[in-house]
């Protein structure tokens, strides 16, 4: 599935996060020749390691106007051109007994002047729509926040980039750039399964990278004054809430309750963390405590339910160039044109920003592509429907045959959207369960390995929710290392991702190893160590 | 972390740590491929009908609700009770005609038992038969239990209620529809028996159906109303000082665990008083309150079947530490398998040949026992065994009463001891 990359391009991205792979459909889009290349996996960063909160705008809408109007567009644009990422749940501003009511007028009017609608509702009627929500409330009003899966939505960017004649390939890292003169021409990549080496070339290089971009443009040779801000979230086993759920107060710690998918997901703290953290982030048993104190408050459930994991991820906050001290920080989106700025021509930086801001953020990292180019094409991203999204004309007939439909199907339906036919169900073994809890079947996990550039366990995780259910992988890490071992056959390769993936889960499970998932992580050791025999060797 | 001691909540589905031993232990998921089994049902499935009530599986309706998932779960997940409540709370298929006929065991009993001798011979012929397969798909290798003519109630108030006011010890019993409308015989066969103990029988006054099968057919707004009815009931015996038995154990189960499960009707204070007639009387005769004595001609070689809610009371041992104290009886105790007739669910067109499946073993064992009958505590195991195994089945009360000696035993118990 994977091309052998040809060795010229227009245009050449870097990262395969939400804004890497969605800078790589637009480019794709205006007949770009595009490539993107991935150090790890998709959505390894940032992009997999947030809230997966469709943001209204709101939050920003007191501190940082633009930002909430960018928001708020692109809220509405997502919500069409990706639907089957999306779920629009609504979502509560509340104000709890301890904050101070007056700041909901300030938000209310913040709102209306970024445009966003919202509704102030007794704190009786907010408490009935979400009965999760604290019931001592003082004040609540409704927005139009809403969730999104951030895997889903780069896998759609991903795949429309290579309808449209885009390369992508992953697992390939960044090792130095080809220059001539003040020129960027090319980058040189190293294969992470097999070491190889490889140049190619193109007209234009753009470093979408997060927080790896600050590394990146040193190799290019300039500096981006860049700050990782690790931001700790914690997974609750099942969905708590069915709205999202937000304090109503200035933006602090712990203030946003996001139900996603089968889970609830309560985030988030910042800190500043050096350089040499981002690629191992631990969770401390300080974050785990504040989160599930201040979470509390939001929702009382969240004090006896189930916590699954704890992660962390990276902002990629960057000081305004602006200021020579380095700590005035940008909001919102930073495009750098490393020509105008450094005098580097064809390099090009995409920034700072959101999840939900990536489409945008493509569409200014494209534009500027395409104006050094000289390509005269306007950006249909916000317009075109992402692959799975597409408006289905027989979607009545749909609804009516998906009541017979078994819960797997029907879970299938939502991660694949209108894809979902692609997925071949030949015999009675296709529709065996692999994950049962997030219910993917054979047939889902065997589409995945063929299509959606799938070579170890993580991968297939990321794009099908396998082992991201109640049992962490317990029951099907080993069934999906089976049916990937089908494809690959290297059982000893396969035994190697099998013991690093039960390793992932456990990182996971460490900060929040108490009551039921204690039992769960020992009972999991002991089948995997105990039966299997999987051990420290095979790591 | 002084934080999420207890973190245990009303959805005690997140105590499920997914060893699949539940599904290991249904009898349905080992007959019918299309059941998801009792782990994706419950728990897993619970996230999901979380998530959005559209990933309700239909599928829910073979689960039987025997609670062998319950019983073999280590770790106390109430599994059987969140697929019967989604049932209740997500299914969009109505009750049928057919659900609502069945359901309503106490409505139909009153109507059959008045014109009982039609009833039983219409019910039996075969073109009714076909009619019931055919029209309303109730299968037509199934036998309808024969109506009686004379209520248990009838009965009891003529024959036996002014005799038991002479006893200084009283229990009340709760009969249920079955030995009401089918088998007034068994309810006859405890009096007899409590009676020789020494102990004197009351009705409580105005028993209704259980609901076992409303619930099962979803009928919940009259399970609930008959089961404030029977609550209310049981707290007037309870107060005057009753216990209350019962011989059927779906009847005792329901009563005990289903009415706060998924009625949601609170019975903390008199689930205690709730019991089997069977544990009574052992009780007693352990703790030496009462004395059995027994006729010395009897010889029977009898196989005990477990109900699957017996099962899950876990009270096998009362009713067979009885049978065992039968001097003459040849104890066989069979496997613990459902016989597959789970009250209602067998009658169903869709379920008869999963329902034979299931308990297959059963007959088998049965058969190549060479026993004289089987005994059990439950009337719908009994259809079942009877009709599959062609043996003949009694409630361990109904063994007592024939093997007991009642003039000695009323003798032993009348002498101070």
């Amino acid at each position: 599935m994977e091309n052998t990359p040809r060795k010229e391009y227009d245009v050449i991205i870097i990262g395969g996060g939400a804004t890497g792979a969605g800078t790589a459909r637009d480019c794709a889009l205006r007949g770009l020749k595009t490539i993107l290349a991935e150090r790890l996996d998709f959505t390894a960063g940032a992009t997999g390691r947030n809230h997966g909160l469709l943001h209204s705008g709101a939050r920003y809408a007191h501190t940082d106007p633009e930002s909430a109007s960018e928001c708020i567009k692109e809220n509405i644009i997502l919500k069409r051109i990706a639907r089957h990422c999306v779920e629009e749940t609504g979502g509560l501003f509340v104000t709890l007994p301890e904050d101070d009511l007056n700041y909901q007028d300030a938000f209310v009017n913040d709102c209306f002047k970024a445009g966003i609608h919202v509704d102030v509702l007794d704190p009786k009627e907010a408490v009935k729509i979400e009965p999760a929500v604290n019931p001592d409330i003082i004040g609540a009003v409704k927005v139009p926040d809403g969730s999104i899966d951030p895997f889903r939505l780069t896998t759609a960017n991903v795949l429309d980039a290579r309808m449209h004649g885009a390369d992508i390939i992953t697992y390939h890292e960044v090792i130095g750039f080809e220059k001539s003169g003040n020129s960027i021409t090319g980058v040189r990549l190293r294969n992470h399964h097999n070491g190889e080496e490889t140049v190619i070339h193109g007209k234009v290089t753009i470093n979408a990278a997060g927080i790896w971009g600050h590394h990146i443009a040193k190799l290019a040779g300039v500096n981006i004054n860049m700050y990782p801000a690790k931001g700790a979230l914690l997974i609750f086993g099942h969905r708590v809430n069915n709205m999202v759920v937000n304090r109503c107060r200035k933006p602090g710690d712990a203030d946003i309750l996001v139900p996603a998918d089968t889970i609830s997901i309560i985030g988030t703290t910042s800190t500043r963390i050096p350089f040499d953290e981002i690629d191992h982030m631990e969770v401390t048993p300080e974050e785990v405590d504040l989160l599930l104190r201040e979470g509390e408050k939001l929702s009382p459930a969240l004090a006896y339910t189930r916590v699954l994991r704890a992660y962390a991820g990276v902002r990629p906050l960057v000081a305004d160039d602006s200021d020579p001290t380095g700590r005035s920080i940008s909001r919102g989106i930073v495009c750098l044109d490393h020509a105008k700025r450094d005098g580097l021509e064809g390099f090009i930086t995409i920034t700072g920003g959101k999840l939900i801001t990536y489409r945008l953020m493509a569409e200014e990292a494209t534009n500027l592509a395409c104006k050094k180019l000289n390509i005269d094409k306007p950006c249909e991203t916000a317009e075109i429907p992402l692959p799975g999204s597409e408006p289905d004309s027989k979607d009545e007939e749909r609804r009516a045959h998906i009541i017979e439909l078994s819960t797997e199907q029907k879970a299938a339906e939502g991660r694949h959207g209108s894809w979902t036919g692609k997925i071949e169900s030949r015999s009675d073994s296709d529709d065996a369960l692999v994950c049962e809890c997030e219910q993917v079947s054979v047939a889902e996990v065997n589409y995945a390995i063929n299509e959606l550039h799938v070579h170890n366990l993580i991968n297939l995780r990321r794009r099908t929710r396998l082992g991201m259910g109640t049992c962490q992988g317990e029951l099907c890490a080993c069934r999906g290392a089976g049916l990937l071992d089908k494809h690959d056959n290297c059982s000893d390769r396969s035994l190697k991702d099998l013991a690093s993936f039960m390793e992932e889960r456990w990182h996971g499970m460490y900060p929040v190893c108490w009551g039921e998932t204690l039992c769960e992580v020992q009972f999991t050791s002991w089948l995997y160590q105990g039966v299997i025999g999987l051990g420290d060797s095979h790591l | 972390m002084d934080l999420q001691q207890q973190n245990i909540s009303d959805n005690n589905f997140e105590s499920c740590i997914k060893c699949t031993i539940c599904t290991v232990y249904c009898p349905v998921t080992a007959v019918n491929p299309d059941y998801p089994g009792p782990k994706q049902a419950g728990p897993d499935g619970e996230r999901y009908r979380l998530k959005r009530p559209f990933f309700y599986d239909e599928a829910l309706k073979y689960c039987l609700n025997c609670k062998r998932c319950e019983v073999a779960c280590p770790n106390n997940v109430k599994i059987g009770d969140i697929i019967q409540a989604a049932r209740i709370k997500y299914s969009s298929h109505k009750p049928s005609l057919r659900d609502t006929m069945l359901a309503n065991t106490d409505f139909m009993g009153s109507m059959a038992t008045a014109m009982a001798p039609i009833v039983n011979f219409t019910l039996g012929l075969k073109p009714v038969k076909l009619i019931l397969d055919k029209v309303m798909k109730i299968d037509d290798h199934r036998t309808f239990p024969k109506y009686s003519s004379e209520k248990f109630e009838t009965w009891f108030r003529k024959e036996a209620a002014e005799k038991q006011e002479g006893y200084a010890r009283k229990v009340s019993y709760f009969h249920g529809c079955y030995v009401n409308y089918n088998f007034p015989q068994l309810g006859k066969d405890l009096v007899k028996v409590l009676n020789a103990l020494g102990i004197g029988v009351r009705l409580l006054d105005g028993e209704k159906c259980c609901g076992v099968a409303k619930i099962a057919n979803r009928c919940i707004d009259e399970a609930t109303r008959d089961g404030r009815q029977n609550l209310k009931a049981i707290r007037e015996a309870v107060e005057r000082g009753d216990d209350v038995v019962a011989t059927s154990s779906t009847c005792c189960f329901t009563l005990r665990d289903e009415y706060p499960h998924l009625l949601k009707l609170d019975n903390h204070d008199v689930r205690d008083h709730i019991e089997l007639a069977t544990r009574l009387i052992y009780r007693l005769i352990d703790n030496g309150d009462v004395k059995i004595v027994f006729r010395n001609d009897y010889h029977k070689r009898v196989a005990y079947h477990v109900p699957c809610h017996m099962e899950k009371l876990g009270w096998t041992i009362y009713s067979t530490s009885l049978l065992k104290m039968i001097p003459g009886l040849e104890f066989i105790h069979l496997d613990s398998h459902c016989c597959g007739i789970a009250g209602t669910y067998g009658f169903k067109k869709e379920n008869y040949e999963y329902s034979q499946g299931i308990g297959e073993p059963l007959f088998r064992q049965i058969k190549e026992s060479g026993c004289d009958f089987v005994a059990c505590d439950c009337e719908t195991c009994k259809w079942q065994i009877e009709m599959s195994a062609g043996v003949s089945v009694l409630n361990p009360v109904s063994v007592l009463a024939d093997a007991i000696d009642v003039e000695k035993t009323m003798l032993a118990n009348s002498s101070p001891s």
